[in-house]
């Protein structure tokens, strides 16, 4: 196996392949930005020049931030364990039904972080095997870490349906 | 834990169908082999696991949404909650992805002494880790043998800054409390007594044929498979993965010490025990570097950067003091955020612990994401127990050191 290309020269080659990326650089880190048609394909394009760690999926909700115009922004964090290097890809969606294909078939580590996303934020992962709320009850309606639910939620702690002896 | 039998099954035929032999076991959410609260439902052919389904979200407390609404120096507090076996760690973590957003560089002396506070916070994590492992598999005396050790840890964290649990003890810029004579004397105290212990602790298990026979190759992970399932720290290093952040990116002052990543091919519990031993020497070798060898100078950064919070005596006895010092105490008037975003992670004891920060002009975070080492550990635990018996299952959940509230968040 060839040693895979350090982040300089992944990022000329990745806009060859995929002319039309937007990329920055903030505090050394790299960022490209993809149109969500094409994130699979240059997630699994990353994958297989080197970049094997998903290191995390995650999303930010841009409904309050100053200039925003895209509300969703998908967050993967990539890295390489032979270089060590680092690259963020970055993905935007919108509402009303905010949806990116999956990539668990890529990287497996992918499964649970994008469980997580959908649960939180409720960005639909198109393709993924088994898209249940992580960490929230599954009968619970909403996605909690969007801007417009409040800090405090909408009394779901207060209006829990007790399940008593007799009725489980 | 509760029994249930299969009731689907019972109406066909018997022993028609594989399934028909299969069982369910509903292990916890609270169990004592947990440790905490998450929850397995175990599908047992007999004895034998055939598949395993981990549910979690039993903890969720929303720190994430908190996050967003606590200040970069109020959050910490809660960071001391997420791995609560090394709140240090995940203090040096916080802050470290607050700074690299706020492009904020530490003064030496306080990145040696995060570096140390961070080092002590991986030995007494490794220690309750392997404890538990050793507890759970029946080796009671090895456990009390690390509680122990990690008690004086806590004491010099006690002395260090008054918490023993609950640290709190990095700020934007800095630490809540600087080193005294005394700590620094406690720490050479530990180093000096911990090697025997540990050599005691090795001896004790390391070639137990008991011990040996319950973790040898027992939920083995390949290297590959660590790679794709996003496993880091001790986890993915027994596995054959070299990748140790301390070294591949080095941060705070660890780029200045002599210590080796220690890594294992077997990937079984057995190796994820033997990494952690062997880091504990490590960091032990780290510590020895750096307590003889902190710089003087001041441990916050200045004033003048308007960053930290002045010590006492600057507020009461210069104006420089007293300006910064109300100045960051107003909420319109405090640091200068970037409309940005970054992340950044630390080699934390359990594996990789990031946090990715978006700031939009005050400091509430707009967006204060964590990466958890636990959450991927626990995604691979299925495929680590398949084909083995009930009774590895603790020896497996133990080895990956799941800290509930980490996972949950």
């Amino acid at each position: 196996m060839t040693p895979p290309s350090p982040t300089a020269d992944i990022v000329p080659a990745l806009m060859a392949r995929f002319p039309g990326l937007e990329t920055s650089a903030y505090r050394g880190q790299t960022r490209v930005v993809v149109g969500e048609p094409v994130s699979l394909e240059v997630l699994s394009f990353l994958a297989a020049a080197g970049f094997d760690l998903l290191v995390d999926v995650t999303c930010v909700d841009y409904l309050e931030y100053r200039g925003a115009t895209r509300r969703y922004g998908l967050v993967y964090l990539l890295a390489s364990t032979a270089t060590a290097d680092r690259l963020i890809v970055r993905v935007f969606v919108d509402d009303p039904h905010p949806a990116v294909r999956s990539v668990v078939g890529v990287w497996r580590s992918a499964d649970w972080l994008e469980r997580e996303v959908w649960d939180m934020f409720g960005i639909d992962f198109v393709g993924h095997p088994d898209l249940r709320r992580l960490m929230m009850p599954e009968q619970f309606t909403a996605h909690p870490l969007r801007k417009d639910y409040p800090l405090q939620g909408r009394g779901e702690r207060h209006n829990f349906p007790v399940l008593t002896r007799e009725d489980g | 834990m509760s029994i249930a039998p299969d009731h689907d099954t019972r109406v066909r035929p018997a022993a028609t169908r594989e399934e028909d032999y299969l069982w369910t076991l509903n292990f916890g959410p609270q169990h004592p082999a947990t440790h905490t609260t998450l929850r397995l439902v175990l599908k047992l052919e007999g004895e034998r696991v055939v598949d395993a389904m981990p549910e979690m979200g039993y903890l969720h407390s929303g720190f994430e949404k908190i996050g967003e609404h606590l200040t970069f120096n109020q959050y910490v507090t809660v960071t001391d909650r997420m791995n609560y076996i090394s709140p240090m760690a995940n203090n040096v973590a916080w802050h470290h992805a607050v700074e690299t957003l706020l492009g904020i560089d530490l003064t030496p002396r306080c990145k040696v002494i995060r570096t140390i506070v961070a080092e002590l916070a991986r030995i007494s994590d490794h220690l309750l880790c392997n404890g538990a492992v050793g507890l759970d598999t029946g080796a009671f005396t090895f456990f009390l043998y690390g509680f122990y050790q990690r008690e004086v840890i806590y004491d010099i964290f006690e002395t260090l800054c008054g918490a023993r649990f609950t640290n709190s003890y990095t700020r934007v810029g800095g630490v809540s409390h600087d080193f005294t004579p005394l700590v620094i004397e406690k720490i050479r105290t530990f180093l000096r007594t911990f090697p025997k212990t540990l050599n005691d602790m090795e001896r004790l298990l390391t070639r137990n044929r008991i011990f040996v026979d319950r973790t040898k190759g027992v939920g083995v992970l390949t290297k590959e498979e660590a790679i794709n399932g996003g496993a880091t720290g001790p986890v993915a290093r027994a596995s054959g993965v070299t990748r140790d952040l301390r070294k591949d990116e080095p941060y705070l002052a660890y780029a200045d010490y002599d210590f080796q990543v220690c890594c294992a091919a077997a990937g079984d519990c057995y190796a994820r025990y033997l990494v952690r031993m062997q880091e504990m020497r490590e960091s032990l070798k780290i510590l020895n570097q750096a307590i003889e060898n902190i710089p003087a100078g001041e441990v916050n950064v200045g004033v003048d950067q308007r960053v930290g919070r002045p010590s006492k005596e600057q507020v009461y006895s210069t104006i420089e003091g007293t300006i910064s010092h109300f100045e960051l105490s107003m909420s319109n008037r405090t640091f200068e955020v970037p409309y940005e975003e970054s992340y950044a992670a630390i080699e934390a004891p359990n594996g990789e612990l990031g946090f990715y920060v978006v700031g939009d002009g005050d400091d509430t975070a707009y967006r204060a994401r964590c990466r958890p080492p636990s959450v991927l550990h626990f995604s691979l635990f299925p495929q680590l127990i398949r084909g083995h018996t009930l009774s590895d299952v603790v020896a497996v959940l133990g080895s990956l050191n799941i800290i509930a509230a980490e996972l949950d968040r």
